[in-house]
């Protein structure tokens, strides 16, 4: 480990322009892939705030009994696609419609509005086809008069979402996809770069992992140093939109972990490849 | 220790460089390898040091044959052997003494044995004094030495030498010749590529001669004509 250490160290004081080359290529093809994950964790977090507003409202006949009502919050409440129940009186809903519907405040009189039982669903419970069959559990229910979703909203929104998520997992995947080709060539080229010095190293004995090990941790090491990079430049990126054009959020300590993580796996995994290659060309 | 049976080598692109080539090199014999260039006598070096395969027939090299030996015991072999080549192939960013060294951390020595080790290498081959010099500022003839002291380091039973002299001028050769003829006195055997005819008459060792690829000519089968007509 230390002889790799050092091998690694005196290939980055033989040709340090190259070495900046490669972290800077890392941090460059990183810092577009971090980019594009900022703005598809942003669309994602903008649309999840939408789908919170996703419920279903359940209108009860006048004077329906207190104790009917709360059995069936009960029994909503134990679902597992249920996230919260709540009961309107009349009073709440005309305060409510007034709020939402200021212009019209005066259209509305006491006792107009019908009483409700509204019910806001989980995360992963709020398409069209998961509010539906909540919808038709709660039109059976005894004392419900009618049962209002927002179906064609719902749809929509769905549709949004699921074209979101594909366009993000296909650039996503392109993205990656450019970082890696582009990586490849960096590392290859420092690997082409020494590819005298591996000869010599294999014709005085050395094996495989003692030739690949230097190139590991220089791998590991410019990943390391590109994932740091990329993020500041991410970050940098993030703050002026942020401070000048709309608010975003960035990435949380976990994904930021991951970020240099991934740097340092790809220069490694990337690393390993290119001067595994190489020696299969050569005995 | 070194035998070829009956060997084929053919390349994808440049056809058959060996047509059913056979010979036993003994335990710390020199022997001159000569031919035109083209001939192949680096191939029948490189079967030697394993950085190819023949064909077809085999080639033992001590108790390893290949083919059949696979790429961890290709390390292990080149071990115990020791390579030079014209152009030196020295790492030209390290010192002389980093370059031998580099070839004892490879196999894994213990680093205190590897500075003594070296220096001796070096007082061997009269580099003693150039120790923290790099290779392009030393001479040709300095530079070999050091590939040589390199390929000693691990006391291989073999020294394999293709066209060590090639690239340098007359005082430099008889220098570096004289040093692997010292190196075989003290048990070393050497197989010698070279074009030099000159220096194969001046001297007493085995003479294998190849044309074409096939192996025209031994001295240990007519020893009276120590070199062939194709060789004069």
């Amino acid at each position: 480990m230390r002889l790799a250490l050092r091998e690694a160290l005196l290939a980055f004081r033989r040709s340090p322009l190259l070495s900046i080359l490669g972290v800077t290529t890392i941090a460059f093809s990183l810092f577009a892939f971090g980019l594009f994950s900022l703005v598809a964790l942003n669309i994602k977090k903008a649309l999840r705030t939408v789908e919170e507003r996703v419920e279903v409202r359940a209108f009860l006949v006048d004077n329906t009994p207190t104790d009917s009502i709360a059995t069936m919050m009960e029994e909503l409440g134990k679902r597992a696609d249920v996230l919260r129940v709540e009961y309107i009186d009349k009073e709440q809903a005309l305060t409510r419609a007034r709020e939402e519907l200021g212009e019209f405040k005066d259209v509305f009189e006491a006792g107009f509005l019908p009483a409700s039982i509204d019910i806001r669903l989980r995360e992963g419970y709020r398409d069209p086809r998961a509010v539906l069959l909540v919808a038709d559990v709660v039109r059976t229910m005894p004392y419900v008069e009618d049962v209002r979703y927002g179906a064609d909203w719902i749809e929509k929104l769905h549709r949004i979402r699921n074209i979101a998520t594909a366009t993000g997992v296909v650039l996503g995947v392109a993205f990656a996809a450019v970082a890696i080709i582009i990586i490849s060539a960096s590392i290859r080229m420092t690997v082409l770069a020494r590819a005298r010095e591996i000869g010599i190293m294999r014709l005085v004995g050395a094996t495989d992992a003692f030739v690949k090990a230097p190139f590991l941790v220089d791998g590991f090491t410019k990943g390391v140093f590109g994932g740091i990079l990329a993020l500041f430049l991410t970050w940098g990126a993030h703050t002026v939109v942020s401070r000048n054009f709309l608010q975003t959020d960035f990435f949380p300590p976990l994904l930021i972990a991951l970020g240099v993580v991934a740097g340092a796996a790809l220069g490694t995994g990337v690393s390993a490849l290119s001067v595994r290659r190489h020696l299969k060309r050569i005995q | 220790m070194i035998r070829f049976a009956n060997v084929y080598k053919e390349y994808p692109r440049s056809g058959m460089a060996l047509n059913n080539v056979s010979f036993i090199v003994g335990r710390g014999e020199f022997v001159f390898l000569t031919g035109a260039s083209g001939s192949g006598k680096s191939t029948i070096l490189k079967l030697i040091y394993l950085d190819e395969m023949p064909t077809k027939g085999a080639v033992w090299i001590g108790s390893t044959k290949s083919p059949g030996i696979k790429r961890g015991g290709i390390s292990q072999l080149r071990r115990k052997l020791g390579v030079v080549f014209q152009d030196f192939r020295l790492l030209e960013d390290r010192t002389v003494e980093q370059n031998v060294a580099f070839a004892l951390e490879v196999v894994g020595t213990p680093r205190d044995k590897i500075g003594p080790k070296v220096s001796r290498l070096l007082t061997r081959v009269g580099l003693a004094s150039k120790a923290t010099n790099f290779p392009r500022e030393l001479s040709g003839g300095e530079q070999q030495r050091v590939a040589i002291a390199r390929a000693l380091v691990n006391d291989p039973f073999v020294l394999i030498a293709d066209e060590p002299t090639g690239n340098l001028d007359d005082r430099a050769t008889r220098g570096v010749f004289q040093l692997l003829k010292d190196i075989n006195n003290a048990g070393t055997a050497v197989v010698m590529a070279t074009h030099n005819m000159e220096l194969v008459r001046r001297n007493e060792y085995r003479v294998l001669e190849v044309n074409r690829g096939q192996l025209v000519f031994d001295s240990a089968d007519q020893p009276q004509q120590r070199v062939a007509e194709g060789g004069r």
